[in-house]
């Protein structure tokens, strides 16, 4: 069956025609041919394909296309804006927190995320709150440098904001 | 891409009632929530069903709000939300590091609380939770609204007595004046479906010590269902006596051999969970603390 959904994806409105079967990730990754964000179980379980939807971090092959009607996406192509690299990126590529890079743009969609949340700003909570991105080649102690390193940049510019979370 | 499933159909619910009258009139449709079971089943081509309602849009359905004495939690209130609520911290800890280690952020962002129940897994991590806090589970369809016990709720695997046309709405949490008790057990701390799960409340109120309810005790993974070890409790509100009650819930537990864990290694650490549980709560580690 075939239907007509309207999303913003990356702040461009795409009105699409689809099979109803389609995931938010074969989607981007077949039709917009959107590749930066990866399958690598296509279950929820890896976090690869995380995105943001409507500003909060979800696994796009969980997603069917059809139910996103309206809404709003940010890929790994959309997180920053002008031509510079969003700080998440800066700091994943500064701090080497990658081998094949595979789970990259998941990781640093999820750390987007997480930047929105009401998460602990500790180690643990960093932990905690990326536990649902995988990452096989054990980069996991660089990611968490980088997300530490967002952080503390963060709470530089807005010590308000970082006190109250 | 999917090459397995087959032409699915799927329709919006604009409101509660239009989503009773579709229910009614659409034998077979199966309701979504967070889809983070429904979509796992589809790809692995286990999931029959090729008509599904999405809810997800019914924002009635996920308010979590007091309600005289007792707190209501919508049906599709996200893990994040139940999480970051304060009336769920204080009514209901128990069901906080329930949600907690459901998954990553990316599940606990969409699965919902209904999602858990209506899925019905022996693994669910909320149901033993659900089930030591003698929750209610509130259903809807066309025909009204109803009550039920939500131990009384699944009737077997995966089975459960709700009709086909009807939907959850809400869990309904009585107050709980006792001390709440919470463990998974699992093969890593966090996106791990658990090995066994142990929720359990014992009061410490006065009024309430010549009541055999005063001590609740639920398990996930030892039984098609998740059960209550109703026998277990009677026999620790009659003596206190850990030993004793270890052996009566190994006598009222079937645990399986599964792909996840062994029968034997759920038995023992369903009983270990039990004296982990019982020598922090226990009146007299109590009155030692
Ligand atoms: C990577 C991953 C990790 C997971 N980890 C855990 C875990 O640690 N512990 C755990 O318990 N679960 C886990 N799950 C399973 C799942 O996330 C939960 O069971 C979740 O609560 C399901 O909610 P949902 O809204 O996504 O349900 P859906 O997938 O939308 O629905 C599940 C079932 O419930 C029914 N249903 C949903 N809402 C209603 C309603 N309002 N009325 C009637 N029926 C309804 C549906 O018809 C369907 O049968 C995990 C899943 C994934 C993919
Ligand atoms: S591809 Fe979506 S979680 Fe693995
Ligand atoms: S860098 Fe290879 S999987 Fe993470």
């Amino acid at each position: 069956m075939e239907l007509t959904v309207t999303l913003e994806i990356n702040e461009k409105k795409h009105v699409l025609t689809l099979d109803s079967r389609t995931t938010l990730l074969d989607l981007l990754r077949e039709e917009l041919h959107l590749t930066g964000t990866k399958k690598g179980c296509d279950h929820g379980q890896c976090g690869t394909c995380t995105i943001l939807l409507d500003g909060k971090r979800v696994n796009s092959c969980l997603i069917l296309a059809a139910s996103a009607d309206q809404k709003s996406i940010t890929t790994i192509e959309g997180l920053s804006s002008s031509n510079s690299l969003h700080p998440l990126q800066k700091a994943f590529i500064s701090h080497d927190a990658l081998q094949c890079g595979y789970c990259t743009p998941g990781q640093i969609l999820s750390a987007a995320g997480f930047l929105n949340e009401p998460w602990e700003r500790t180690t643990e909570g960093i932990k905690e709150g990326m536990s649902g991105n995988l990452c096989r080649c054990g980069a996991y102690p660089n990611i968490l440098t980088a997300v530490q390193e967002v952080l503390e940049n963060q709470k530089l510019l807005n010590p308000q904001k970082a006190s109250h979370s | 891409m999917r090459a397995a499933l087959s032409t699915l159909k799927f329709l919006e619910a604009g409101s509660l009632s239009h989503a009773f009258k579709i229910m009614k009139t659409h034998p077979g449709i199966m309701p979504t929530a967070g889809c983070t079971d429904i979509y796992v089943s589809l790809n692995f081509g286990t999931l029959k069903v090729r008509e599904f309602l999405n809810l997800w849009g019914l924002s009635e359905l996920r308010k979590i709000q007091m309600k005289g004495d007792y707190l209501s939690i919508g049906s599709l209130a996200t893990y994040t939300q139940i999480i970051h609520s304060d009336s769920v911290k204080k009514w209901i800890p128990m069901l906080i590091q329930a949600s907690s280690s459901i998954g990553g952020m990316q599940i606990q962002n969409r699965g919902t609380l209904g999602g858990n129940i209506g899925n019905g897994s022996p693994a669910g991590d909320t149901l033993p939770v659900l089930a030591a806090a003698e929750a209610v589970v509130v259903l809807g369809s066309t025909e009204g609204i109803r009550r039920i016990s939500f131990n009384m709720f699944y009737t077997g695997y995966r089975k459960n007595a709700m009709n086909p046309e009807e939907l959850i709405l809400s869990v309904e949490i009585p107050r709980i004046k006792s001390q709440q008790w919470y463990r998974k057990v699992g093969t890593r701390a966090a996106q791990a479906i658990s090995k066994i799960v142990m929720a359990a409340v014992l009061s410490k109120d006065p009024e309430e010590q010549q009541d055999p309810r005063r001590i609740r005790i639920a398990f996930g993974s030892l039984a098609p269902t998740v059960i209550r070890a109703f026998r277990t409790e009677t026999a620790l509100a009659e003596n206190g006596n850990i030993t004793e009650a270890q052996k009566t819930l190994l006598s009222e537990i079937q645990p399986i051999d599964d792909i996840r864990s062994t029968a034997l290694y759920r038995q023992t650490v369903a009983a270990n969970l039990l004296a982990e549980w019982w020598g922090k709560v226990s009146p007299r580690s109590l009155i030692k603390s």
